[in-house]
């Protein structure tokens, strides 16, 4: 009825605001899309472009080391502290449920299981990310908009070979040096809390520890730590390298690398955790079922 | 006959920019720009802010990527080389930039001597001779050597730049606003020393200056670039080419009035833009 009182020359109005709204709305969409998919190109050929450096010419000593101190001798501590903690914490936290149904004797195999295979690994990443990861985009950002990566490209060097191949060679193999520290202080932490703070018995626990983790769990542990070192320096660096100006765009570079790199490294951590699992259970089928 | 030879028009042009374009995004900056540098030649461009001026002196080195057009730097394309190749000719340019661009993490002496270590023919005894030679001619004392470059004012950094980029003894040097933000005697100083690096080894120079002063006095050749935006389609974006002198004489109102400093139009675009806001 509405409908049959506007004249011919009277647009139906609501009508269109609604439409215009949804081609509005699709508009939007289909710009996070092209977006999204563009960034994710533009890593994709990042990473290239940087493995082909990696494999072209190794960097020089003397910008390689610096960038190893930085990940691998300034996170020690910090990483060594955050897994002492997490082991007790995880202490704490199984000890009453334990408790409940008398297993506490097993504790350790239960937390040292977590720390090695998940915990250990993804704490350190994490720490990484945290620590070095939004410092190397907030480096980069900043060179990117004081000019010095051009200025560094002037002077016939490539940057991503001169700034990138030595970040990433850096978290790469200086990760599972970080996770083996997570783990081991993380074991010791747990051990420590279980056994002189919950009154948990000494042998039991280690028979129990020593019982349940196998080498194929530390390797799972450490395997997964490389990509996630691989993912942090790439994400970071990319990141760094695509900064906008101003000071906004250097800390929106250094939060965004942070960000994205955590959210690698969880989904890294599901995927390749249940695809070793699948293979360890393919080569050793008497291990017990991955999913039910 | 001699006469001839001397003439610029007629050599081979040190870099050639034919029919260039570069577009960022939906935004065209530079438009349909061809330009040929001679040998030998100090060219200044000039142009208000935002012109794309920057754009196109990066593009000479190919920091910056053509979205169409090319640029050949002594017979070569630089688009059709590879990273390396690139990265190679680089080492035949010095640039300076706006703001020096000097390696934060590096001391004065590490940061003039990168490009002769990332060359790597010299031995670390050549370097550091080279290196106080060349603080030595842009005025600085050998003390600078260890300090960083957050320890040094706007001049002296912009004196470090310009000693980091002619270290190589580059066949082409490319100052971006060189005396931009300096009092007028250290503006003086950094232009004695574009001039000095001429007669020095007869250097082709592109200087991106607002400075007139600069322009006047050390340019053999101006040209004035027009944004791009406020240009017709069929319009060229270079809108001024000559040598200094001409520039007083020109009839275009709107080298006149860039050179003379008069807002002219622009006020009364403001004008109206707050009037439309009001």
């Amino acid at each position: 009825m509405a409908a049959v009182t506007h004249s011919s020359d009277e647009p139906d109005q609501p009508d269109n605001a609604r439409a215009n709204a949804v081609v509005e709305w699709i508009n939007d969409w289909g710009g996070v899309v092209i977006d999204g998919v563009s960034a994710v190109g533009d890593l994709t050929l990042f990473g290239w472009r940087t493995g082909v450096w990696l494999f072209t010419r190794l960097p020089r000593r003397e910008t390689l080391l610096p960038n190893f101190y930085q990940v691998g001798v300034l996170s020690l501590p910090v990483v060594a502290l955050t897994g002492t903690f997490i082991g007790m914490v995880l202490a704490v936290q199984s000890h009453f449920q334990f408790s409940q149904i008398g297993l506490e004797t097993r504790l350790g195999a239960v937390i040292n299981m977590s720390l090695v295979r998940e915990l250990g690994p993804v704490l350190a990443a994490t720490m990484l990310a945290g620590r070095v990861g939004s410092a190397m985009a907030a480096e980069l950002g900043t060179m990117r908009v004081t000019e010095q990566i051009d200025a560094l490209e002037s002077m016939g060097a490539n940057a991503l070979h001169y700034l990138v191949v030595p970040r990433f060679l850096a978290c790469l193999f200086l990760i599972p040096t970080l996770t083996i520290m997570a783990d081991f202080m993380g074991v010791v932490g747990a051990y420590f809390y279980s056994v002189f703070v919950l009154g948990i018995d000494r042998h039991f626990y280690l028979h129990n520890s020593r019982e349940f983790i196998g080498g194929f769990d530390l390797f799972v542990g450490i395997f997964k730590s490389l990509f996630f070192g691989a993912a942090i320096a790439m994400v970071s660096c990319y990141r760094g390298f695509n900064c906008t100006p101003g000071a906004e765009g250097v800390g929106r570079a250094a939060t965004a690398a942070f960000v994205i790199s955590f959210v690698l490294i969880l989904m890294l951590d599901l995927f390749m955790g249940i695809a070793l699992d699948t293979i360890y259970y393919a080569i050793w089928p008497g291990g017990a079922k991955l999913f039910f | 006959m001699v006469e001839l030879t001397r003439d610029n028009s007629t050599q081979q042009p040190l870099v050639a920019v034919e029919d260039l374009s570069v577009c960022f995004g939906r935004q065209t900056v530079l438009r349909n720009i061809t330009l040929r540098i001679p040998r030998g030649q100090t060219l200044a461009i000039i142009g208000e802010s935002g012109c794309g001026k920057t754009v196109l002196l990066k593009t000479l080195i190919g920091l910056v990527r053509p979205t169409q057009g090319q640029v050949i730097f002594d017979d070569q394309d630089l688009s059709q080389l590879n990273d390396r190749q690139l990265s190679r000719e680089r080492l035949r340019f010095g640039f300076v930039f706006q703001n020096a661009a000097l390696f934060d993490s590096m001391t004065i002496g590490q940061n003039v001597a990168f490009p002769l270590r990332q060359q790597g023919n010299c031995s670390e005894a050549d370097i550091q001779r080279l290196v106080l030679e060349r603080l030595a001619e842009v005025g600085l004392p050998d003390s600078v050597v260890v300090k960083k470059p957050a320890e040094l004012s706007g001049g002296m950094r912009k004196r470090v730049g310009v000693a980091r980029a002619s270290v190589m003894n580059p066949e082409m040097m490319l100052y971006d606003e060189p005396t931009t933000g300096l009092d007028p005697i250290m503006s003086d100083v950094v232009n004695e020393l574009m001039m000095r690096a001429r007669r020095r080894s007869s250097v082709t120079s592109v200087i991106v200056t607002h400075d007139m002063r600069t322009a006047r006095k050390v340019a053999d050749r101006v040209i004035m670039v027009y944004p791009a935006s406020r240009l017709g389609p069929d319009e060229s974006q270079i809108i001024f080419d000559g040598p200094p002198s001409e520039l007083d004489r020109t009839k275009d109102r709107r080298v006149r009035q860039f050179v003379q400093g008069e807002a002219g139009e622009r006020l009364m675009e403001m004008r109206q833009a707050s009037r439309q806001l009001d």
